[in-house]
């Protein structure tokens, strides 16, 4: 089953000289449970696409459905309250809050969404303790290691219980163990959820991880690689 | 509205030096303000105080054509009625009748104008303490034949104590006033042109003098509180028709009121520029604030922060930076006016002297009054709303993906 379906995308940004086609005519469907990758050289569009997979950008053209709705449809409070309760995000460089703590950044989340406190608190702890920062609760993102924020900030994207999740280089920087580690985690939720996630990336070893991988260039799909689960688990289990 | 607060607060703290800087920018400018407000008003309430000692008291009742033609046919009679409907006013501490009409007072061969003033001297000394003003001879008793006068009328006489004058005038209805009395005392009038003209003489002596008998030009009053004579005055003029008429003190005296202004006005323009330094100044903190946090807000509203939350929460920002700055800096000009206020400054010198030259007493004097500290709060928060117009604006404009590249 598609949980998001792109029909001829197109971003065009207007430059000085001449109009940019950041994005030129991509289709796409990305079924629930993927662990995706979009990889290609800088410029390619991925992050344009990104954009407007997570209904950050909008379209000069064509469509982004999610889980059914059309994201060019919806009012910017729509879309934020749609990103809000169906998409969680993952940034390069981690975007916490800095005066926050950990726990307090992935409690914003469901603070936005108006969750109970006490609800909040467990849902928080929770999933700090699943990506392995339980014992880090009240740092503040400035007391943790890039690998430690990464993890919040996935902890984070997880807190609105989203069915879908976007990881915009998630490990543009961090080193090797921080990495696998990352990747791990992400690929248990995906396992074990079946929370779709997508990443945009220039990481061979993310690549390696991923069950699908989508190649672009200039704006354009020029390969689109579906791999078995089995073959990429298989080594590491 | 918790979380956002908390935020907010956290988040001005993050830069600890620039909020302080900030902070203490509008302390001082709060400090500043309020002493020169404080300074301002109470030197402009001890100008209305001694003019309406001097004088004139908070208001009159007079005949309704008593001050555009001041001849002693313009008068009314005190009635029972009229005193009851004074009484039924709360806030008149005093009530002083007056019969003032002007003579020509000559001594040998001497002449000059002069303001005879009839007044009960037990109520005119309550409001104008001529009797603490005596340089020679006695303050006047009720029923007294003689007069008193000013020592610089005395002096252009030729006159003192124990000598008489010669007071000729024209009394109620063209009947010629004509007497002789003697010079029971000179005083120190504050006001030169007073002291220059006026003659104190007892109400009854007055009347008689000038054929009118229990006719007064004027009640003159004085009120507990000063900020009450608009109040007092409209209850008044409900109450006493034509043809009398009600004036307050700044109606009798509008040159005093055209000096206050000016002077505020004057005030106000020093206010403007210490505001402005202080708006400008916070305006730079809000600016940089906003700026270094743009991809922090492209996260929060990325991660579904409506961006007019996000607005509120920059607007809390700036308002406690606000209140902060006004909250300390009033809880520390607060002991400083207080002590001004119980110990003004005195003038020395050639200032100290041009005041008591005009009468006044050669202090700076203070207000604690409200309205010194509200005032300062107002403007600030005035200051604190348009300001907050820049991140509330930048909030709710803001492109969440071109904030994430910032």
């Amino acid at each position: 089953m598609s949980i998001i379906t792109i029909k001829d995308l197109h971003k065009v940004y207007d430059g000085t000289q001449v109009e940019v086609h950041a994005v030129n005519g991509v289709t796409l469907n990305i079924e629930e449970g993927e662990f995706s990758a979009l990889v290609g050289p800088s410029g390619s569009g991925k992050t344009t696409l990104m954009n407007m997979l997570g209904g950050l950008d909008r379209p000069t053209s064509g469509q982004v459905m999610i889980n059914g709705t059309d994201l060019s449809q919806l009012k910017d409070s729509e879309l934020i309250d749609f990103r809000l309760h169906h998409i969680g995000f993952v940034f390069q460089s981690y975007n916490l809050i800095p005066v926050l703590t950990a726990l307090e950044n992935v409690e914003f989340i469901m603070h936005l969404q108006g969750i109970p406190s006490a609800e909040r608190y467990a849902r928080a702890k929770e999933l700090l303790e699943a990506v392995g920062l339980g014992d880090r609760l009240n740092s503040r993102p400035g007391q943790l290691s890039g690998g430690q924020q990464q993890r919040v900030a996935v902890a984070r994207a997880l807190a609105s219980k989203p069915r879908y999740v976007l990881a915009d280089e998630p490990t543009a920087n961090l080193d090797s163990h921080s990495t696998e580690n990352l990747l791990d985690i992400m690929e248990e939720l995906n396992r074990k959820e079946n929370i779709t996630f997508v990443f945009s990336t220039h990481d061979a070893r993310v690549v390696k991880k991923a069950h699908r991988v989508i190649v672009l260039e200039d704006g354009k799909v020029i390969s689109d690689e579906v791999r078995k689960k089995e073959v990429v688990n298989g080594p590491n289990e | 509205m918790k979380t956002d607060l908390k935020l907010a607060w956290r988040n001005l703290w993050r830069n600890k030096r620039r909020t302080i800087i900030t902070i203490a920018s509008i302390f001082f400018g709060v400090i500043l303000s309020t002493y020169m407000t404080s300074m301002q008003e109470g030197s402009y309430a001890k100008m209305v105080e001694n003019a309406v000692r001097f004088y004139s008291g908070h208001i009159q009742v007079q005949n309704e054509d008593f001050w555009e033609n001041k001849t002693i046919n313009n008068t009314f009679v005190e009635t029972d009625s009229m005193k009851a409907k004074i009484a039924s006013v709360s806030g008149i501490q005093l009530v002083v009748p007056r019969l003032e009409s002007f003579a020509l007072a000559s001594s040998k061969q001497l002449t000059k104008g002069a303001m005879v003033l009839g007044v009960d001297p037990e109520k005119e000394d309550h409001l104008t303490e001529i009797s603490k003003k005596m340089v020679r001879g006695k303050y006047l008793k009720k029923g007294s034949d003689g007069i008193l006068m000013g020592e610089t009328l005395a002096k252009y006489l030729q006159v003192d104590v124990g000598d008489t004058l010669v007071l000729l005038g024209q009394g109620y209805h063209g009947i010629n006033a004509a007497g002789l009395f003697p010079i029971r005392g000179i005083f120190k009038h504050p006001s030169p042109t007073l002291d220059r003209q006026l003659i104190y003489m007892d109400l009854a002596t007055a009347q008689d003098f000038y054929s009118a008998d229990h006719l007064l030009t004027s009640l003159a009053m004085l009120v507990n509180e000063a900020d009450e004579v608009p109040y007092i005055v409209n209850e008044l003029k409900a109450k006493i028709h034509s043809p009398y008429r009600i004036m307050s003190w700044d109606e009798m005296q509008p040159e005093l009121v055209q000096q206050i202004n000016g002077d505020r006005d004057s005030g106000a323009i020093m206010k403007v520029i210490l505001f402005l330094v202080i708006g400008f100044g916070i305006l730079g903190t809000i600016i940089m604030m906003v700026a270094e946090r743009r991809r922090e807000f492209g996260v929060m509203v990325s991660v579904g922060m409506q961006k007019i939350r996000l607005a509120w929460m920059l607007i809390y920002e700036t308002f406690i930076i606000g209140l902060l700055g006004i909250l300390s800096g009033s809880l520390a000009a607060l002991p400083i006016l207080y002590y001004q206020y119980f110990h003004p400054i005195k003038l020395g010198g050639q200032a100290g002297q041009m005041m008591v030259d005009m009468g006044f007493e050669p202090y700076m004097y203070f207000s604690l009054a409200p309205k010194v500290f509200t005032f300062q709060v107002l403007i600030i928060f005035i200051i604190i709303m348009v300001i907050s117009i820049y991140p509330f604006a930048s909030a709710l404009m803001l492109k969440e993906n071109k904030a994430l590249r910032a």
